[in-house]
């Protein structure tokens, strides 16, 4: 039984990282005009946004991964698309884990964003107005460094729930090194191989990630509670 | 010079505003009301917080009307909420030039130093989290972040309900010297009458959504078919000028066109514009100068209405000399007895005389 990480495992937490990254940058500047949208329209149809957006905290993830392969496959709609203007395929590339993972995530990062938005209430944003501030100067000067901590909370729940995340990946990415072999599906392969070291070393080490992430957040004074998973 | 004028309507839930009035373009306009009158919604439109039905102009400026609405950042307005609302994410200095650093040069008339002398800020300025301050001192540098921005009219909402009377006691002494000093006209709500007849020179009247009377202050105050001369409280108000000290009693004379009155002691000098209130429960009526009182204010004065309060009571309006209005409380029985009707000369003996400023 070999112990330590093999160069494709260093690979997979590479992978992991990148992915998660891409995904968090990504979700931010979604999330963020989502959420300033739920919290503050009084649209018939906010309620259907809201739920569509929530979807992914209750559908089991093969589910999740299993529709956005038909979408993103070459009889899919965005599948042909992409094939249309010469992307290429996305199923089985990092490129579609990004967007599987965007999705996944999606509620995590509106969720917080949205509560610390309307937390604030409307006073400080007329304030701002009664001394001058146009709507993108109130948003900036006011309405985001009074949702930090929110913005926090996303930040961290989006970027850890990326890297946990295992069906999504396995039904939309399979398990491709370099590409697609993301950190769960690594320890999933090990396990397979009956690799119990490897897997050991790498389960560890999210069990720690995890941990210090949840301890980040408490001591940052955001709350876990902007999530209803 | 152009007054402000407003005609907004809106649909409430229990009631539709529907305020119409005028407001001189100098001096402290109260909204006075009882709570639910509307007036916090009317001052919200006036600033366009609430998006209201029908015009206002300030200052000659179509601020509202059929084709424009004004954003309310384009509006040259200070506000000052009930709750002092500061930034908690900003110092106090960044709360205080947060709207002075939005407005061009050009138009920065208030310096910031004036402000921080005026509200007696300096001792706060440096203080890094606004959560930190006392109730007032919060409120203080609202009004000062309010004028910071040059405003051309200062809309007060309640500015001193949300506070404890201490704190009211030690603001309101500041909101009287902007009275004095500053050339800003103010639009200021509040449904209390010592507040009001503190600060204000004109009086607009709410109830239910409508206003009831509007006009300047000593007037309005007096007129018997408004709730106002019927409250516990009602009186007359009396603009006078500090006119002689008595060190001996510790008195000070105040004449007002029509009389004078003494009151305990001003200290201030020779001159100095004070305001007084009467109220008509302090206020006796004889129908002869009396011999031997003890009260120190007797003036001549002619009835001109007088009116049934209930079953005991009745208020009557009189006139000392040729423009001041004062109020007297007294019972049915007194009135009967003595034949008071309108037109009579009597003497009204003022049994207490409250100095406002």
């Amino acid at each position: 039984m070999e112990t330590g990480l093999n160069p494709e495992d260093i690979q997979a937490v590479w992978l992991t990282l990148k992915l998660a990254s891409v995904t968090t940058v990504l979700l931010l500047l979604i999330a963020t005009p989502l959420a300033w949208w739920l919290s503050h329209s009084r649209k018939w149809y906010k309620g259907l946004v809201s739920a569509v957006v929530a979807l992914p905290l209750v559908l089991p993830p093969t589910v999740l991964g299993f529709y956005l392969l038909l979408v993103m496959g070459p009889q899919g709609l965005v599948g042909e698309l992409t094939s249309a203007l010469n992307l290429g395929r996305l199923p089985f590339s990092f490129a579609g884990l990004v967007i599987g993972s965007v999705v996944f995530s999606l509620p995590f990062a509106v969720q917080p964003i949205q509560n610390a938005f309307e937390a604030m209430g409307p006073r400080p944003l007329e304030v701002a107005a009664t001394l001058r501030a146009n709507a993108w100067d109130r948003f900036v000067s006011v309405a985001l460094p009074l949702a930090r901590p929110g913005f926090l909370t996303a930040t961290i729940l989006a970027f850890a729930h990326t890297v946990g995340e295992f069906g999504v990946v396995l039904m939309l990415g399979g398990n491709i090194p370099g590409e697609t072999r993301v950190l769960s599906v690594a320890i999933y392969s090990h396990v397979e191989a009956m690799e119990y070291g490897a897997a050991h070393l790498l389960a560890g080490g999210m069990v720690l990630f995890s941990f210090l992430v949840l301890l980040g957040l408490y001591f940052a004074g955001g709350k876990l509670g902007g999530v209803s998973k | 010079m152009n007054w402000i004028r407003v005609h907004l309507m809106m649909q409430l839930d229990s009631f539709a505003l529907d305020a119409a009035f005028s407001a001189p373009p100098v001096g402290v306009t109260a909204l006075f009301g009882p709570s639910g009158s509307g007036k916090t919604t009317l001052l919200r439109c006036i600033a366009g917080l609430e998006r209201a039905q029908g015009w206002l102009r300030v200052h000659g400026e179509p601020w509202q009307d059929e084709k424009t609405f004004m954003p309310v950042h384009m509006r040259p307005l200070g506000y000052v909420f009930q709750e002092a609302s500061l930034f908690p994410h900003l110092s106090v200095r960044a709360n205080l030039e947060y709207g002075l650093k939005r407005i061009p040069l050009s138009e920065r008339k208030v310096p910031l130093e004036q402000v921080v002398e005026w509200l007696g800020l300096s001792r706060l300025i440096d203080r890094k989290n606004p959560a930190l301050l006392s109730g007032g001192e919060r409120q203080r540098v609202a009004i000062g972040r309010a004028l910071l921005t040059s405003p051309r009219i200062l809309l007060m909402d309640e500015p001193l309900s949300a506070l404890d009377s201490n704190s009211k006691q030690e603001i309101l002494p500041y909101l009287e010297r902007l009275h004095r000093e500053l050339n800003i006209p103010m639009l200021y709500v509040s449904h209390a009458m010592d507040e009001v007849t503190r600060l204000a020179d004109h009086l607009v009247l709410l109830d239910k959504g409508k206003v009831l009377a509007s006009g300047a202050l000593g007037e309005t105050l007096a007129r018997l078919d408004l709730p106002t001369a019927h409250f516990d409280d009602a009186g007359a108000v009396i603009e006078a000028a500090v006119a002689q000290q008595d060190e001996k009693y510790h008195l000070t004379r105040l004449d007002f066109a029509g009389g004078f009155l003494w009151a305990g002691k001003v200290d201030q000098p020779f001159g100095t514009r004070v305001r007084a209130r009467v109220l008509a429960r302090d206020v006796s009526i004889a129908t002869q100068a009396p011999q031997g009182s003890s009260i120190n204010n007797i003036l001549n004065a002619r009835i001109e209405e007088i009116l049934d309060e209930g079953p005991d009571k009745v208020i009557v309006r009189m006139k000392v000399g040729d423009s001041q209005t004062l109020l007297s409380r007294i019972t049915r029985r007194s009135r009967d007895h003595l034949c008071l009707v309108a037109g009579m000369y009597v003497c009204a003996q003022v049994k207490s005389v409250a100095l406002m400023a």
